[in-house]
């Protein structure tokens, strides 16, 4: 057996056996428990570069390679066993897992320091790394459905984990019910092609989809694989429970709503593509469509928020946006490059946003602080690559994985798709931008009673390696050198950028899109003649700055047209439905026989006539039906 | 002895049980009523013993020792029970025992 395929069941049981021992005994760990958390994600990720490596040794053809560790469900021609994969693919994921996940281990560490269930919140961060892993290690449906479920649980324990304060229990409802309803649709398309294909394993389903899957399963089977997508990667029309989620810890939201789990939707597209593909294009329109709205809208709520956790979580959803782009265009790897160098960039901002809460006493609203950078220099630092990374600033990481999605929507003659993306490219510059020239520059401005002060060392163990990644990850694709691109063709097929003088041109447009946008933040928040500048921009369309700062009033619609409802039903359901109809035929029933009794008990007359008229007319009746059914002789 | 046809004991048992029943729907006295069950049984006896004549097969004057049999002891629990009735009421009426009753 190659060692990667030795080594993956331990890359998930680390993290899992670290998850256990902290939920049994961390309590009497104190400090202990942030070091064993760390460590147990730290080894996993040595033993992801190892296995990295171990596939890199084989040849191309070979380096995909399937464990069975057991049986898990046989039923008469179905079969679903626990088996691991481990290809190009997934090794990738389980690098951005734990790698990231490591570093945003270590930063809780200083994060979560004095908290009162300090070695649960570890705990759980373990058993959201254990279940991403097996979510992408899985080699069919049903076990990656077991870490969908699993990696949404944890996400819920998480976001709700100060559940004392309203808003984070009620933040972790919305989270858990919003992608109960994607994981309902996803459920449904894993049942659909178990009953079409007659097997869920990776390998099973994809090769079904490019032979016997007729187009019009395969397009049910997919826009339902992409309905669960839509609720775990926070896509239109599910993707309102992620602003709410930042109630949870800042390392939450950057490990679970930014760099992993949130990314799982794009993974799932892109492992199986075949299925999008064979629907013969409806699928994957709608996937890229999707995803191209959903950048767009996410980035136009970004500009009008101020908080800053929030900022950061619309700008997710609408980098997420940009990979389902990718995938609708047939481009994965694109859409892996970006989740990848997202992954760097994103966690690093929301650490570094969590350094700036840490150092403000808990302070998120941006028009309370300002000119932070000379009080914590190495998080002003690092947040401005992060910033400049997303804005697609070159050669920041950012810059090459956005540039080959635009490439891509625009060698697939997608050109509307194209535009959309510029134009978000250039909002997502402008609030990014925004955010830093906010908070970091000007003049300083704290709420009261704040200290800041820079990053503690743990925190800033963290912060670094992410920036460096942050500044240099672009290097893993670049254009006909080192490619992540070439690497992971065995499983996404061949992508298609032609060489020449446009792929040039294309990226000088992202370039300067990003940096115009970059500009006009500086013109309207850096100087004293942005603020009757914005208020002469806003001017223009009054109903239109309303409905952003309103978040286009889509929580409200849910509210009323669905939430609303829904408890109507459940209200009428408890008071009429169960108390009136339910109980009301239990009772009935009750009430009958006790009535007839009553009544029926004056047959009891005592009387033994009265007995022996009635066995009289029995037999009468009796020896009555036997003359009729044999006759009389 | 001349053979009387079966259909004359048939009919006299049928009178007979129809007068036991009747005698049981229409009497009080427990006594009386037991007697009108005897001539039910008996009537049935009367049937089992014609048809076995008839057909020739023993099997039917057999049952007959077991009604009797049964007979003998169900009057025997019978009587005793009117008898501790009777004395602890002085009367054999069975409309005066109707304590079972809703």
């Amino acid at each position: 057996m190659t060692t990667d395929a030795v080594l993956a069941p331990f890359i998930i049981g680390l993290p899992l056996a670290g998850a256990v021992i902290l939920l049994l005994f961390g309590k009497r760990m104190g400090r202990v428990a942030g070091v064993i958390g760390s460590a147990t994600v730290g080894v996993a990720f040595i033993l992801g570069v190892i296995s990295f490596f171990s596939l890199l040794s084989r040849p191309e053809e070979e380096r995909a390679v399937s464990r069975h560790l057991f049986e898990w469900i046989t039923a008469g021609s179905f079969q679903a066993g626990v088996d691991l994969l481990v290809d190009q693919l997934s090794i990738v994921m389980v690098l951005v897992v734990t790698g990231v996940g490591a570093l945003i281990h270590v930063y809780s560490i200083g994060y979560m320091h004095g908290d009162e269930r300090y070695p649960r919140f570890f705990a759980y961060l373990n058993l959201f790394v254990a279940f991403m892993l097996v979510l992408v290690l899985a080699d069919n449906l049903l076990l990656l459905y077991v870490g969908w479920e699993g990696v949404g649980l944890c996400s819920y324990l998480l976001i709700g984990f100060w559940f004392e304060r309203r808003a984070a229990a009620n933040a972790a409802k919305k989270a858990f019910i919003v992608n109960r309803i994607g994981d309902f649709s996803f459920l449904l398309g894993i049942l659909l092609l178990a009953f079409t294909v007659g097997s869920l394993t990776i390998g099973g389903v994809n090769s079904a989809a490019a032979g016997e899957l007729t187009a019009g399963t395969a397009t049910v089977a997919a826009l339902l694989l992409f309905g669960g997508a839509t609720g775990k990667s926070a896509q239109i029309p599910l993707y309102v429970w992620l602003p709410d989620a930042m109630e949870g810890p800042t390392p939450v939201s950057a490990l679970i709503h930014a760099a992993t789990m949130v990314t799982a939707g794009v993974y799932m597209v892109v492992r199986f593509s075949p299925v999008f593909e064979a629907s013969g294009g409806t699928a994957l329109a709608v996937v890229a469509w999707v995803g191209a709205i959903t950048a767009l809208w996410a980035a136009l709520m970004a500009c009008a928020e101020y908080d800053i956790k929030r900022v950061l979580a619309y700008s997710t959803i609408s980098q997420l946006g940009y990979m389902f782009l990718a995938a609708g265009v047939g481009a994965y790897s694109a859409g892996m490059f970006h989740l990848v160098t997202h992954a760097f960039f994103k966690a690093l901002m929301f650490l570094g946003a969590g350094a700036v809460m840490h150092a403000l006493a808990g302070e998120v609203d941006m028009r309370k602080m300002g000119g932070l950078r000379k009080a914590m220099p190495v998080v002003g630092l690092t947040f401005l690559a992060g910033v400049l990374a997303i804005s697609g600033v070159a050669p920041f990481a950012g810059f090459f994985s956005k540039d080959s999605i635009l490439a891509s929507a625009w060698f697939e003659d997608q050109y509307a798709l194209w535009g959309i993306a510029v134009f978000t490219t250039l909002l997502t510059a402008f609030y990014m931008a925004r955010l830093f020239f906010r908070v970091f520059e000007g003049d300083l401005k704290v709420p009261e009673g704040a200290h800041p002060h820079d990053a503690p060392r743990s925190m800033a163990a963290a912060l670094v390696p992410l920036a460096v990644l942050a500044v240099i990850g672009g290097v893993i694709n670049l254009p006909r050198l080192v490619t992540l691109e070439h690497f992971l063709e065995p499983v996404v097929g061949e992508s298609h950028v032609p060489t020449g003088l446009t792929p040039w041109v294309l990226g000088g447009i992202a370039l300067l899109v990003g940096i115009a946008g970059i500009l006009i933040a500086r013109a309207f928040y850096t100087t004293t003649a942005g603020a009757t500048r914005r208020q002469r921009l806003q001017r223009l369309a009054p109903w239109f700055v309303t409905a952003v700062r309103n978040k286009f009033f889509v929580d409200r619609i849910y509210g009323r047209g669905i939430v609303l409802p829904g408890k109507a039903l459940a209200s009428f359901s408890s008071s009429v439905l169960d108390t009136k109809v339910i109980d009301g035929v239990v009772n009935g029933v009750a009430w009958l026989i006790g009535r007839g009794a009553e009544e029926g008990r004056h047959v009891q007359t005592g009387y033994v006539r009265n007995y022996a008229v009635i066995t009289l007319l029995g037999v009468v009746v009796l020896v009555g039906i036997l003359f009729l059914r044999i006759g009389v002789a | 002895m001349t053979d009387v046809p079966p259909g004359y004991f048939l009919a006299l048992a049928g009178l007979m049980f129809t007068i036991g029943v009747i005698g049981v729907l229409v009497r009080r006295n427990a006594i009386v009523l037991f007697m009108f069950i005897e001539l039910m049984l008996n009537a049935v006896n009367l049937v089992f013993v014609t048809f076995a004549r008839m057909k020739g097969n023993i099997d039917g004057q057999v049952l007959v020792f077991f009604v009797l049999v049964v007979a003998a002891a169900e009057v025997v629990v019978g009587l005793a029970i009117i008898m501790l009735i009777a004395r602890r009421r002085a009367s054999a009426n069975v409309d005066d025992v109707r304590l079972l009753k809703w």
